[in-house]
C-alpha cells in the first residue's frame, strides 16, 4: 500500500475507501452503515489518536456523514467537524522573555475581558478568559506579546477562517473559496472537503456498463505526480477497470484555453490593460468575492475542465463526465450558474485512489493504456508557469503581435498581493497568472504528494506528448464551434442575490 | 452524412489527427463538402483496430498510409 503523507490523508483515505467498499457490496448508506465504518476503522480498545474510541468513532461517523450528505445548491464542500476541532491548545497570545512587568501595563488596560495580570513581575494572560482580540499584542511597547497562529488560520490566505469564543474555528462562507489550504494544513484532520465517491459510483452503476450512458473521466494533468509506484499509462488502465468508458486529459482542454485565451489577451488587452487567468477557480473566486469591480479583468475563456467536457459532449451529447484532480475548488466551480451540468462530479486523487484500492485494482500491475492527446504546454498547466508559458507560446505560434508581460501568482498569498497592486493600477506586467496553490496545482489541496520532485514530474510527462504546442493539439477542432466564453454576470447575478439574502435572514 | 474519426488516445498515437486532415483535404477536393461532415469521437471502442473510423454503424481501421484508398472505397461508395 502506498506511504501517506500523513495520518490525516491516512484517515480519509480510510473513510473513503471503507464507504466505497460497503457501497460496492450493495450496502445501503444508512445509519446502520456509518456506525459500521466507524467501528471498523475503530476497532478498539484503544483509540488511535483521540481520548477515546467514543470520541474517535463519532469523528469517523461525522466525515462519513459529511460525504453521504447530499449538496445543496452553493453549499460549500469545505466543512468543519466540530468535534474533531481541537481548539487547538497554540494560545494565541502568549507573554514573552521580554515582558518587564512594566508600571504602565498598557496590556492590562487594554484587555477588554480583564485575562491579564501580573504574576511575579511579569504579565500573565488567562488563556481561559482570553478572546484572541489581540490588543494587548499591539498595546506592548516592548513587543512582548507573541502573536502565535493557528495552522488552519495560518494557511488560509482568503482570511476565510476565525475561532469564536468557544474557540473552535468556523469558516466565514463570504470569504471562503475552497482552495482547501486548510483542509492539507489541519493537523487534526478537522477540515475536510467533501467527498463524491459514493456519487461517483452510483453514476458508474447506473449506466450498466456504459451502455445506457457512457461516463468519461477528465483526468487532470496533475496525475503525473500521484502514484509514482506504476506508470501513468498503468494508472489510466486503472481509471477505465473502475467502469469508465474512457479517460480523455483535461490537459487537451488546456490547450484549447491557451489558443482561447492567446486570441482574448490579443484582442482586449488594449482596452483592459491588464488580464487574469482563469483556470484556478479559487483564484477566480477571491476576486469574485474581494474585487467584484475587477472581474472584467479575468479572462472570460472557461477552464480547461469545462474546455473539454464540451468537447466530449460535443461528441457524445448524452455523455457524463467526473473530474479526477487534485483541486477542492473544482468541487465548486462545477456547480457555477453558467456552467452547471456539463460535469457531473468532480473527485481528488485521494477519492480515487480509495475506489482503486476498494475495488482491489492495484495500479503497479496494470495493463498499459495510454493517455494522449494534449500537448506539452497543456500538460504544464498543472504547475506554476505552465499558464503563461502556454499561453505566450501560441501568441507566438499564431504570429500574434501583442507584449505578453505575465506575472506568475505562485500560491493564493502571492495572488493577494498581485491583486491588490492590480486595483491600484501598478501592476508591472499585463497579465496575472493566478494559482492558490502552492506550486500550482500538483501542490493541490487534494493531491496525494506535495514532493519537490513533482514539477520535474510534470514536465517529464509533458515532454512524452505527441503534440508538440497548443496550436498543433487543437488543429483538429473548431475551438469557435465549442463557445468557451464564460458569462460571469450570471455567476455575479447569483452572488448579489445570496448576499442579499443573508443580509434579509440577518435583520 | 457523418463520418466518425475515433481521436481517443490510441487512435491519437497512430495518427487520427492527419487521417482527419486528409479526410478533410479529399472530402473538399472531390467536391463532397455538402456530403459529409467529419467528427471527431472519443474512443469508438475498437482500439485494437487504431485509428477507427465509422461511417454508417460500421467501423473501418484506416491508417495515415491507407485514408486515400478508405476514401476511394468506401466513402465514395456511399454517395454512388
Amino acid at each position: 500500500m502506498r506511504k501517506f503523507e500523513s495520518n490525516v490523508q491516512y484517515t480519509k483515505y480510510l473513510v473513503n475507501r471503507e464507504m466505497a467498499k460497503r457501497f460496492l457490496n450493495g450496502e445501503k448508506m444508512n445509519a446502520e452503515t456509518v456506525k459500521k465504518i466507524g467501528e471498523t476503522i475503530s476497532p478498539g480498545p484503544k483509540p488511535n489518536t483521540r481520548c477515546c474510541i467514543y470520541k474517535e468513532r463519532h469523528i469517523l461517523s461525522e466525515r462519513v456523514k459529511i460525504n453521504l450528505k447530499k449538496q445543496k445548491k452553493d453549499e460549500n464542500v469545505i466543512k468543519i467537524i466540530r468535534a474533531a476541532c481541537d481548539e487547538c491548545p497554540v494560545y494565541r497570545y502568549v507573554v514573552t522573555e521580554a515582558c518587564r512587568g512594566c508600571l504602565a501595563h498598557k496590556c492590562i488596560e487594554v484587555c477588554p475581558r480583564n485575562a491579564i495580570t501580573i504574576i511575579g513581575h511579569r504579565a500573565f494572560i488567562n488563556q481561559d478568559l482570553c478572546i484572541e482580540c489581540g490588543k494587548c499584542h499591539s498595546a506592548c511597547p516592548f513587543g512582548a506579546i507573541s502573536d502565535v497562529k493557528r495552522p488552519c488560520l495560518c494557511s488560509c490566505h482568503a482570511d476565510a477562517l476565525f475561532v469564536a469564543e468557544d474557540r473552535k474555528v468556523y469558516i466565514d462562507e463570504e470569504k471562503c473559496v475552497s482552495c482547501g489550504a486548510c483542509v492539507y494544513n489541519c493537523p487534526f484532520g478537522a477540515i475536510v472537503d467533501k467527498s463524491f465517491v459514493i456519487d461517483t459510483l452510483d453514476l458508474l452503476k447506473k449506466s450498466e456498463n456504459n451502455t445506457k450512458y457512457k461516463v468519461y473521466a477528465v483526468i487532470a494533468p496533475a496525475i503525473s505526480s500521484q502514484f509514482t509506484n506504476a506508470k501513468i499509462e498503468q494508472v489510466i488502465n486503472g481509471i477505465e477497470k473502475i467502469g469508465f468508458y474512457h479517460a480523455v486529459e483535461a490537459a487537451l482542454g488546456a490547450d484549447m484555453v491557451s489558443c482561447h485565451e492567446a486570441i482574448e489577451f490579443a484582442d482586449t488587452i488594449e482596452k483592459r490593460q491588464w488580464m487574469t487567468s482563469s483556470c484556478c477557480p479559487a483564484f477566480v473566486k477571491y476576486i469574485q468575492k474581494n474585487y467584484p469591480e475587477l472581474m472584467s479583468h479575468v479572462s472570460g475563456t472557461v477552464s480547461p475542465m469545462i474546455a473539454i467536457a464540451k468537447m466530449i459532449k460535443n461528441t457524445d451529447k448524452d455523455a457524463r463526465i467526473v473530474f479526477i484532480g487534485p483541486c477542492t475548488a473544482k468541487k465548486m466551480e462545477i456547480n457555477e450558474n453558467d456552467i452547471k451540468g456539463i460535469i457531473d462530479y468532480a473527485i481528488t486523487f485521494e477519492e480515487l485512489n480509495a475506489i482503486l484500492d476498494a475495488m482491489d485494482i492495484d495500479v503497479s500491475k496494470c495493463d498499459e493504456t495510454p493517455l494522449d492527446n494534449a500537448s506539452y504546454y497543456g500538460r504544464l498547466f498543472a504547475r506554476s508557469g505552465g499558464v503563461s508559458a502556454a499561453v505566450e507560446a501560441a501568441i507566438n505560434e499564431k504570429g500574434i503581435d501583442v507584449d505578453f508581460q505575465p506575472v506568475k501568482c505562485d500560491g493564493l498569498d502571492e495572488c493577494v498581493k498581485a491583486l491588490k497592486v492590480a486595483s491600484f493600477g501598478r501592476l508591472k506586467g499585463n497579465f496575472i497568472e493566478g494559482m492558490a496553490c502552492k506550486c500550482g496545482c500538483i501542490g493541490g489541496a487534494a493531491s496525494l504528494s506535495h514532493g519537490p520532485k513533482d514539477v520535474t514530474e510534470v514536465d517529464k510527462y509533458g515532454q512524452l506528448s505527441k503534440e508538440k504546442s497548443s496550436v498543433q493539439a487543437t488543429r483538429i477542432f473548431d475551438i469557435e464551434s465549442l463557445h468557451l466564453e464564460r458569462d460571469y454576470k450570471k455567476v455575479m447575478r447569483k452572488r448579489r442575490n445570496k448576499k442579499e439574502t443573508i443580509e434579509e435572514n440577518n435583520q | 452524412m457523418e463520418i466518425q474519426v475515433c481521436i481517443g488516445s490510441v487512435c491519437h498515437l497512430k495518427g487520427s489527427y492527419e487521417i482527419i486532415n486528409k479526410l478533410d483535404e479529399l472530402i473538399n477536393s472531390n467536391g463532397l463538402e455538402d456530403k459529409f461532415k467529419i467528427k471527431a469521437a472519443f474512443c469508438l471502442g475498437q482500439c485494437v483496430g487504431a485509428v477507427c473510423v465509422k461511417v454508417q454503424d460500421t467501423i473501418y481501421s484506416v491508417q495515415p498510409e491507407t485514408v486515400t484508398e478508405f476514401f476511394e472505397n468506401v466513402v465514395k461508395k456511399q454517395v454512388m
